[in-house]
């Protein structure tokens, strides 16, 4: 496997990880986590959806809209946008006790559901305020080195990563807008920022790939973001030369004598892994072709489910 | 318990594919379109977002919001005669659905231009949570309702949260409705003028908050819908019927590993609540292995080593075969726990295939597993 140091990408305040859904981008940002704690970093995941799945991950109780500590030097929060509304209302207003009763009131819940871009835009700036060095929200006792951002999928992601530049168009005046500049100041910054995109070996999520970076990195994005690392997930393990197939076809087809029909089974297993790895690999190819920034391979997990112990195995990867 | 797709679609015209993203709904509705075309029935797919091969291979290539018939000729080609069987295919355009939903419901040209040019619209049908998920019911009612179909399978939307599908057409009918901002458009009695200052506050907290001032765009969305409001009910409520009916089907895809069979078990207990026909589970990409034929590891190793004369390469197979062996056993763990979790329901398994399917022969090639027997004539 070719060396690839991530360095670079944990030295940032905010890295956020994005791909085709299924792809593995929870995984990739918790063993990104993980990485960074191992580092000696103060790390934070942020799942920006309805569904956390670090509770499962780790084996613990629903995380929820808590900055909660999952393992040494990792913390997780699953970013509400109702809640960081009512957050960003008791923190921004004068007059909290007010703004707590709308916050509350349905027809508040209503306007904001159909405010444009609001509700990304106060998960974006939760993000932001997590990268803060004064932090501004009740319960922030703590900073964080980075701050990883589980981010939504392909065509969502991309609106989350543009929501700041968007909202910013489109009201001039107002905190908001003005924390929607200052954001979107720090995602210009590649210093500051970094983005990973997960892909798989396969033709979708390779296409998705190549089309997230051209159109984040691209002429047309608002907010323009250089692909850090693209990272292809769940690969197998290249075990066998062209020339060892080849003679492992030979001897499956001759299948002699008895003892070669015992070896059958395993030999015919370890050509079908192959022929996968294979195809899995031309894919690999491909998006190295086709896109600019760097590409990692993460290997596949012969392992009855996901937790601490094989993130710590992907982290070890990664680094 | 095993079962064909067939079966469990007897008597069924609408067939939803629901399931957490990344399990393979897409190619799953397409496979079980094209085999019950393949057995004669008239069929319409509506896919949300297929991969492109397969969509060019289908001749989806062109947008557009119409049904497409897949070229018989491709049956023939794949060996498979349908007889007087038929694949249609679409894709879904959720802008384009929007708009015609407007059209449809509109009383009048000026009221339909002030909705498709009004900022909340263009949210609602951008970018809202649950816009292409009522989107895809639309479409699918739409299409059931023409009557020229014996079939339409539904793929849909990749959501985190497999269960938005299930809520948003009644969310989306809430959100159009406005209920609690209605009544603050009316022209203001006593009683309304204190609702009234309410939504002031509100509003103009809102503003000051976002800097965007949306009184303007609200209350023309809500003058123009109101003639709407009628059509959109009636509608939700009979989309709402046909797929609580006896004529639907729901199939939850999900993949062999512990988190999908978890979501898959999830959602089963959602549709239950639902009340919605739950028509099956389908495992997809399963891991499968021989099993072995020695009678011990030592032997196995032996006949690796004697087959292959090269004891690196020997070493090699043999941890590719225990590595292909867990995951196998990891897998049928899973789906015993997922069969145990949704009781007594048809479970099909389809295994991994390795190439991903990007035609109708690939297509027709997942038969066996879907309906029990090969796609032939």
């Amino acid at each position: 496997m070719r060396e690839c140091p991530i360095a670079d990408l944990l030295d940032k305040r905010l890295a956020f990880v994005t791909g085709k859904g299924g792809v593995g981008k929870t995984t990739v940002a918790y063993a990104l986590g993980l990485a960074a704690a191992a580092a000696g970093k103060r790390a934070i995941v942020c799942e920006i959806a309805a569904q956390e799945r670090g509770s499962r991950i780790f084996g613990r109780s629903p995380i929820g809209f808590h900055e909660t500590r999952v393992s040494q030097g990792l913390w997780a929060i699953s970013i509400d946008p109702e809640r960081t509304i009512r957050e960003y209302l008791e923190v921004q207003m004068p007059m909290r006790s007010m703004a707590a009763i709308l916050a509350r009131s349905n027809l508040f819940g209503y306007l904001t559901a159909a405010t444009p871009g609001l509700q990304e835009m106060v998960s974006m700036g939760k993000v932001w305020e997590l990268t803060l060095n004064e932090r501004k929200s009740p319960d922030a006792e703590r900073t964080y080195d980075i701050v990883i951002v589980d981010a939504p999928a392909t065509g969502h992601g991309i609106a989350f990563l543009q929501t700041p530049h968007e909202f910013r168009d489109l009201a001039r005046v107002g905190p908001l807008a003005h924390q929607a500049g200052r954001i979107e100041r720090t995602l210009a910054d590649p210093t500051a920022t970094g983005v990973a995109i997960v892909a798989r070996g396969e033709e979708m999520a390779v296409n998705e790939a190549i089309a997230l970076e051209r159109s984040l990195a691209g002429p047309d994005a608002g907010t323009r973001f250089e692909i850090d690392r693209f990272y292809v997930n769940c690969l197998y393990p290249d075990r066998l030369s062209g020339p060892e197939r080849k003679l492992i076809e030979r001897v499956v087809k001759r299948s002699a004598n008895e003892s070669a029909r015992a070896a059958e089974p395993a030999l015919r297993a370890a050509l079908e892994e192959a022929t996968r790895a294979a195809a899995q690999r031309e894919q690999l190819e491909r998006l190295r072709e086709q896109v600019a920034g760097p590409v990692a391979e993460l290997p596949f997990l012969f392992a009855p489910g996901l937790g601490p112990e094989q993130l710590s195995r992907l982290a070890g990867v990664l680094t | 318990m095993s079962a064909a797709v067939e079966e469990l679609l007897e008597g069924v015209s609408i067939c939803v594919c629901v399931g957490s993203g990344g399990v393979g709904k897409t190619t799953t509705a397409a496979a079980i379109a094209a085999g019950m075309a393949a057995r004669g029935h008239r069929v319409a797919v509506l896919t949300i977002d297929p991969a492109k091969r397969l969509a060019d291979s289908l001749g989806l290539e062109e947008l557009g919001n119409d049904e497409r018939r897949v070229d018989p000729a491709l049956f023939e080609r794949a060996g498979v005669d349908p007889g007087g069987g038929e694949l249609w295919a679409t894709m879904l355009d959720v802008k384009a659905t929007f708009d015609d939903v407007v059209a449809r419901h509109a009383p009048d040209e000026e009221s339909k231009r002030r909705i498709l040019e009004n900022r909340i619209y263009r949210r609602l049908s951008g970018t809202l949570a649950g816009s292409q998920e009522y989107m895809a019911m639309e479409r699918l009612y739409e299409i059931h309702e023409r009557g020229e179909y014996d079939l339409v399978v539904l793929d849909t939307p990749p959501s985190r949260n497999a269960l938005d599908f299930l809520d948003a057409p009644r969310r989306l009918v809430q959100f159009i409705e406005g209920r609690a901002i209605r009544l603050f458009l009316r022209p203001a009695g006593l009683g309304m003028r204190v609702a009234g200052r309410g939504f002031a506050i509100v509003s103009s907290l809102l503003r000051r908050l976002t800097g965007l001032d949306l009184i303007e765009d609200l209350s023309e969305f809500f003058t123009a819908t109101s003639g709407m409001i009628g059509g959109f009910r009636e509608r939700a409520t009979r989309v709402e019927a046909l797929l609580g009916g006896d004529e639907t089907a729901f199939l939850i895809v999900c993949g062999p590993a512990g988190e999908p069979v978890e979501e898959a078990a999830f959602l089963r207990e959602k549709l239950r609540d639902a009340d919605l026909p739950f028509g099956g589970l389908i495992v997809n990409r399963i891991h499968t292995v021989e099993p072995p034929l020695a009678a011990d590891p030592a032997e196995l190793s032996e006949a690796v080593a004697a087959a292959l004369d090269d004891a690196d390469l020997a070493e090699r197979v043999l941890a590719s075969y225990a590595d292909a062996r867990a995951l196998a056993e990891s897998d049928a763990r899973n789906i015993d726990r997922l069969a145990e979790r949704i009781g007594p329901s048809p479970l099909l398994q389809v295994p991994e295939l390795g190439d991903e399917v990007h035609d109708l022969s690939g297509l027709l090639a997942l038969s066996p597993y879907l309906f029990g027997r090969p796609t032939r004539p």
